[in-house]
């Protein structure tokens, strides 16, 4: 395939899914106007959810959902020593998503309240950057099709990618939706990086920060919006630690 | 017949999650067969424990990426039964509607990415973009029309955003509609020519006397609410699917194991056929297959899928035809925040899903169990597995063949391990 007339090098990449819903592999196999496309751009060497094909050779490595089990560390670790690059795909991966809600419980009763005493074994949830090094995020809980394919091609192409600086309420404005902190929700969208076109926001569901906090946000004002509205800290807390992916900013 | 074999499948591939096959027979007697589920837990009960009930479908739709609306669906019923909430009746239509599409776009993704590669003797669908492009296009087209099923109505197909406690949070508009039902109508034919693939595709023989369990139809093909049926003649209401389930934990296996009347029972599209056959709408689709109530192939959940396919298809015609005369307004019911405890079972594709929630009169969850089809099919795969190698053992069939069609017996099944294991 040529691009400019240039010959690309068709990259081998694979994806591998942690503790997740596997909802993120999936938004690339419903991208079908352009799916075709796309596989002509990358060779798949391995994709458990949709192939038989396994190859352990690749230069691309995806990686969705977190980390919460010793064999999940020992194989994220693996693929880390045979992989080039190495990219969080989905919330989960980027911050441990909603499965990090299970840390605010011990993790023995946790255990004991779904298996009894058939005890299983689990770790406490860490995003895939605290385990190994990542070269690259696609955070959305779940990723975007339309950026994930805009990011593959610039990963293909050896081109920078770089995420807007403006939260995900400069799009929402575009899209000339309701405020909905002013319908008296609590909304994140002021603090969240845009790239999801407000798709929450769009259908009436506030925003609570998936993709991340943006790089340029004031969460302080936010904070105080909130308070002033009447929220107590606990409703906050309760959305801005939703998918973990805040913390960062929430923390100051 | 002297027959030795060592049957290992880790981590079985066009399935979603983890599971392992393990069978060994000697001298031609099967001695060891397992199905293993290794997928990791995530705890959704305790990570529900003390959240804000307009919180919980936002996070059980994310027990699973495939069938999040069933997810958010089911979940919104229980806390809706706690808080005895009626949705409106337009409402209970476009929710329906969105569950339609994600009932096909499962099946079309099961159909054409996870099963039709076996049938072709292919790793995976990648090889058939070319061997059989024509085909593969009729499954991105239906696809596509699945998924912007899904995005009018539920603004999303994975991880929904516009249903929400009382309803709907923002109703599609009639020009949406309109578009939509157009789109059904060009597709028609692409789903024609879909039932005419699988009629060259030969599913395996294989029968097991096994109890199959579902919702009962009243009126309607069964989605959302009501009684729970088996075919072995067990009728129990909604509230009592603990008995219907009765899971228990086996070592081998984070996902649980149920059980009914029998060692196992399966749900999904068989069974919901099997149950509830006078009320389809695509009987003549069925009949072409010879797929008649009781069936007990499990490899024949593969055309019941098909056959559900065409139905959601044309009941969602039925349905748009209905909304497109109706006032949009009237989505979402008042209701005031109250204590109580509430079931609420649906219908998703892989079969009959569980939530249930306890509810305190601030609102937040004290309590809450999810009981996942695949969950309930775990134990039926298992118990399947022996007999079909036996059955294949006895009919001379080598390792590779026997390992093909274990795995293609559990992919017939469709199990959403991750969901399983949740």
């Amino acid at each position: 395939m040529e691009y400019l007339g240039i010959e690309l090098k068709k990259p081998k990449v694979a994806f591998f899914d942690f503790t997740c819903c596997e909802g993120c592999q999936l938004q690339i196999a419903n991208k079908e106007d352009t799916l075709i496309d796309l596989l002509s751009l990358v060779e798949v060497v391995n994709f458990r959810e949709i192939s038989s094909e396994k190859g352990d050779d690749y230069q691309i490595a995806f990686i969705e959902g977190a980390i919460s089990r010793q064999d999940e560390v020992d194989r994220v670790k693996e693929i880390r020593e045979k992989t080039g690059t190495l990219v969080a795909l989905g919330t989960c991966a980027c911050y441990g998503g909603v499965n990090s809600l299970k840390n605010k419980f011990p993790l023995e009763d946790t255990v004991k309240e779904v298996y009894g005493d058939h005890s299983k074994e689990t770790l406490p949830v860490k995003s895939v950057k605290e385990v190994v090094q990542v070269d690259f995020e696609i955070p959305g809980c779940p990723i975007s099709k339309a950026e994930f394919e805009n990011i593959v091609t610039h990963l293909v192409l050896g081109a920078d990618f770089r995420y807007h600086k403006y939260p995900v309420c400069v799009e929402c404005k575009q899209n000339l939706n309701h405020c909905l902190l002013n319908e008296g929700k609590i909304c994140l969208g002021p603090i969240t990086r845009a790239g999801c076109d407000a798709v929450c926001i769009n259908g009436k569901l506030p925003c609570y920060g998936c993709r991340g906090p943006a790089a340029e946000q004031n969460w302080p004002s936010l904070k105080s919006i909130l308070l002033e509205n009447g929220f107590s800290l606990e409703q906050i807390e309760e959305k801005t630690s939703f998918f973990n992916s805040l913390s960062e900013v929430t923390k100051q | 017949m002297k027959v030795d074999m060592k049957i290992d499948v880790h981590h079985l591939t066009r399935v979603e999650g983890h599971g392992n096959i393990h069978v060994v027979v000697k001298d031609g007697n099967l001695v060891e067969s397992k199905w293993e589920v290794v997928e990791t837990p995530r705890f959704f009960e305790v990570m529900l424990k003390g959240m804000s009930y307009e919180m919980a479908h936002l996070l059980t739709a994310r027990i699973c990426g495939i069938c999040s609306i069933g997810h958010a669906l089911a979940s919104l019923r229980a806390t809706e039964r706690a808080m005895g909430i009626e949705i409106p009746e337009t409402a209970k239509k476009l929710r329906l509607l969105a569950k339609h599409g994600e009932t096909l776009q499962s099946h079309l993704l099961h159909l054409f990415f996870l099963a039709a590669p076996d049938f072709f003797n292919v790793g995976s669908v990648i090889p058939l973009v070319h061997s059989h492009r024509p085909a593969v296009e009729i499954g991105l087209r239906l696809k596509k029309l699945a998924n912007e099923m899904c995005d009018i109505l539920a603004g999303r197909t994975t991880h929904p955003v516009s249903l929400c406690v009382g309803g709907i949070s923002k109703a599609p508009t009639k020009k949406e509609l309109q578009k939509l039902r157009d789109a059904i109508s060009e597709r028609i034919t692409d789903l024609e020519q879909t039932v005419e693939l699988f009629k060259t595709l030969k599913m395996p023989y294989f029968v097991r006397a096994t109890e199959f369990v579902s919702l009962k139809g009243e009126e309607d093909y069964p989605w959302i609410g009501g009684e729970l049926i088996s075919t072995d003649g067990v009728l129990k209401a909604e509230d009592e699917y603990l008995s219907m389930t009765n899971e228990y934990i086996v070592d081998f296996s984070t996902s649980k194991f149920t059980k009914l009347s029998r060692t196992s029972f399966a749900v999904g599209p068989l069974a919901r056929i099997n149950n509830n056959y006078k009320f389809l709408k695509a009987k003549d689709v069925a009949q072409e297959f010879d797929l008649k109530s009781i069936n007990h192939n499990p490899f024949m959940n593969n055309i019941a899928r098909l056959v559900e396919c065409v139905h959601v298809v044309l009941e969602s015609r039925e349905l748009l035809d209905e909304l497109l005369d109706e006032d949009l307004s009237n989505i979402c019911a008042q209701y005031d925040v109250k204590e109580g405890e509430g079931v609420g079972a649906v219908e998703v594709p892989r079969g009959i899903l569980y939530h249930h929630y306890q509810i305190n009169e601030k609102g937040f969850i004290e309590k809450a169990n999810c009981i996942i089809p695949t969950t309930q099919n775990h134990a039926n795969i298992h118990y399947d597995l022996p007999n079909l190698v036996q059955q294949a053992v006895l009919m001379g069939e080598t390792d590779t063949e026997v390992t093909k069609l274990c795995e293609m017996l559990v992919r017939s099944y469709d199990p959403c391990i991750s969901c399983s294991v949740h």
